[in-house]
């Protein structure tokens, strides 16, 4: 029987406080695998030796949606750009905010942010054009 | 390994049932399998019950107990939930049950009720099946989820809107005559552009609608159908389960669904046949977007080829590999725990030409149903073949 564990690399608000704060990171194992808060496990590797290492600033939206019709806490929201958003190590999905949701086209450079939800003020993964 | 034999099949009408308690539901699709089956209920060894989300739709958790009483069964229960493919797995799971000894009877089957809640807390309800964390609270609905997928798909592939459009149209012409359909109605390719949007690129007829409805089939082993002379003409003979990051930003490939890969070869060579072998399939449509990744990463398609394959008339009921000759999700109805239910009973009744579309497939021996679970984190298939 080994120890109890009870540090985690980071828990999935501090991974937004740190994204507020201007210093955004992922976990990254030593074959150099991202993954993102709360993880125990490499998914990719398998390693349980992760460590905090700053995101890239910029990233490029990999896929994207006009959403019409959403879930009722998003509901003051629509119409709102989803995109998920290639920052290297990892991917992110977030809502697109600043851009014209007709010209928005994949390859589009963002940077990450936490802004408030318009339905219900709780905090939202919010990308902006770089 | 023992064959695992289709005895019964019942479902209910898909659609609002307002008035219908969801165990009075699974009640009456359990009574139709077993007037089907021609089996005693005091034969079931266990019930493998499917439903994804009954806490939230009817407040009534710990289901399955509850339905093996209410379709009058005295054995022990379990509830599958795999999201939309719970009840693949629950007959999944019966299979390898039967299979391995412990079991000769087994009701599977599922039970969904969603026309309880109005459309955005149903949007809400079916995306707790998404990543809470990283996609639900980042916005992320079902619909939103499959567009995000079509969008990379058409950007990796092509494809257009219109393209789309004819899988729907190909659905609901399949739906027209069957009975237990929500949907028996013929749309057309503007009609399906001219509707309202709900996630670009995908707009409200490319959607499966909000249905409540149940599925019943009960599987028994090859000895207990020789001992008592029962009629089973089909068979399950291959079985195969796939998985995938649960998130869409943490899969390696967002324009294919790899888990249904997995599934599918895992079934095929359970069953000794290729994906050439199959004559036609019930998939997993709940978009039309979903049928074109299931048909080409089960390997009826090239990647790439789905797209057109309804437009060109190779899916539809006169097509070289018909597609969802029951309407599919889209036109039959999408009870999410009940699905994966229903497209073994709808290939069932193909196979043994009691189905109103069995003309379309009156030569057919081998049968292939692929229920998936979320944005395909999950994905059953299932073999079926007529007895030679």
């Amino acid at each position: 029987m080994t120890e109890h564990i009870t540090e985690q690399p980071a828990t999935y608000d501090e991974w937004l406080d740190a994204i507020e704060n201007g210093e955004a990171f992922y976990l990254e194992s030593p074959a150099g695998h991202g993954s993102l808060p709360p993880r125990r496990v490499c998914p990719h590797s398998g390693s349980t030796d992760l460590i905090q290492e700053p995101l890239p600033e910029i990233g490029a939206v990999e896929t994207y949606t006009v959403v019409h019709v959403a879930a009722e806490k998003f509901n003051d929201d629509t119409p709102y750009v989803s995109a998920v958003v290639d920052f290297g190590p990892v991917a992110l999905t977030g809502i697109l905010r600043g851009v014209d949701p007709e010209a928005v086209a994949v390859g589009d450079e963002v940077t990450v942010t936490v802004e408030p939800r318009e339905t219900t003020d709780d905090r939202l993964v919010v990308f902006r054009p770089a | 390994m023992s064959t695992v034999r289709i005895a019964g099949v019942g479902l209910t009408l898909f659609g609002a049932h307002a008035d219908r308690a969801g165990r009075e539901l699974f009640a009456a699709a359990a009574l139709a399998a077993f007037d089907d089956a021609g089996v005693d209920r005091t034969a079931v060894d266990q019930l493998n019950y499917g439903n994804f989300m009954g806490a939230l739709a009817e407040h009534q958790g710990h289901q399955a107990p509850l339905m093996a009483e209410a379709a009058g069964l005295q054995c022990p229960a379990t509830r599958y939930e795999e999201a939309c493919a719970s009840a693949g797995v629950a007959v999944r799971e019966g299979v390898r049950a039967i299979r391995s000894g412990e079991a000769d009877v087994i009701l599977a089957g599922g039970m969904e009720r969603m026309t309880t809640l109005d459309t955005s807390r149903v949007t809400a309800a079916l995306a707790i099946a998404a990543d809470e964390l990283y996609e639900v609270r980042a916005g992320v609905t079902f619909p939103s989820a499959y567009a995000l997928m079509a969008q990379a798909y058409f950007e990796r592939f092509g494809g257009s809107r219109e393209e789309l459009a004819h899988i729907a149209v190909k659905n609901h012409a399949n739906a027209v005559d069957n009975e237990f359909a929500q949907y028996q109605k013929e749309i057309t390719v503007e009609q399906a552009l001219d509707s309202p949007p709900v996630a670009t690129p995908l707009h409200l007829y490319d959607a499966c609608p909000i249905t409540d409805g149940a599925s019943a089939v009960l599987l028994v082993s090859e000895a207990y159908a020789d001992e008592h002379n029962i009629d089973a003409p089909v068979s399950i003979t291959g079985s195969g389960q796939g998985g995938d990051n649960l998130a869409l930003q943490d899969r390696t490939e967002i324009a294919q669904t790899p888990a249904t890969t997995a599934a599918a070869e895992e079934a095929y060579a359970d069953a000794d046949i290729s994906a050439d072998d199959v004559d036609f399939a019930e998939v997993h449509d709940c978009f039309t977007i979903a049928e074109v990744l299931a048909i080409e990463s089960l390997g009826l398609f090239e990647p790439g080829e789905g797209i057109s394959a309804a437009r060109e008339g190779k899916t539809t009921a006169d097509g070289e590999v018909p597609i969802n000759l029951s309407g599919g999700l889209k036109a039959k109805g999408h009870p999410v725990g009940a699905t994966g239910g229903s497209q073994i009973v709808e290939v069932t009744r193909l196979l043994r030409g009691d189905h109103p579309n069995s003309e379309a497939v009156d030569d057919a021996t081998v049968g292939l149903t692929h229920n998936a679970g979320g944005t395909v984190a999950s994905a059953v298939v299932h073999v079926l073949e007529a007895n030679q």
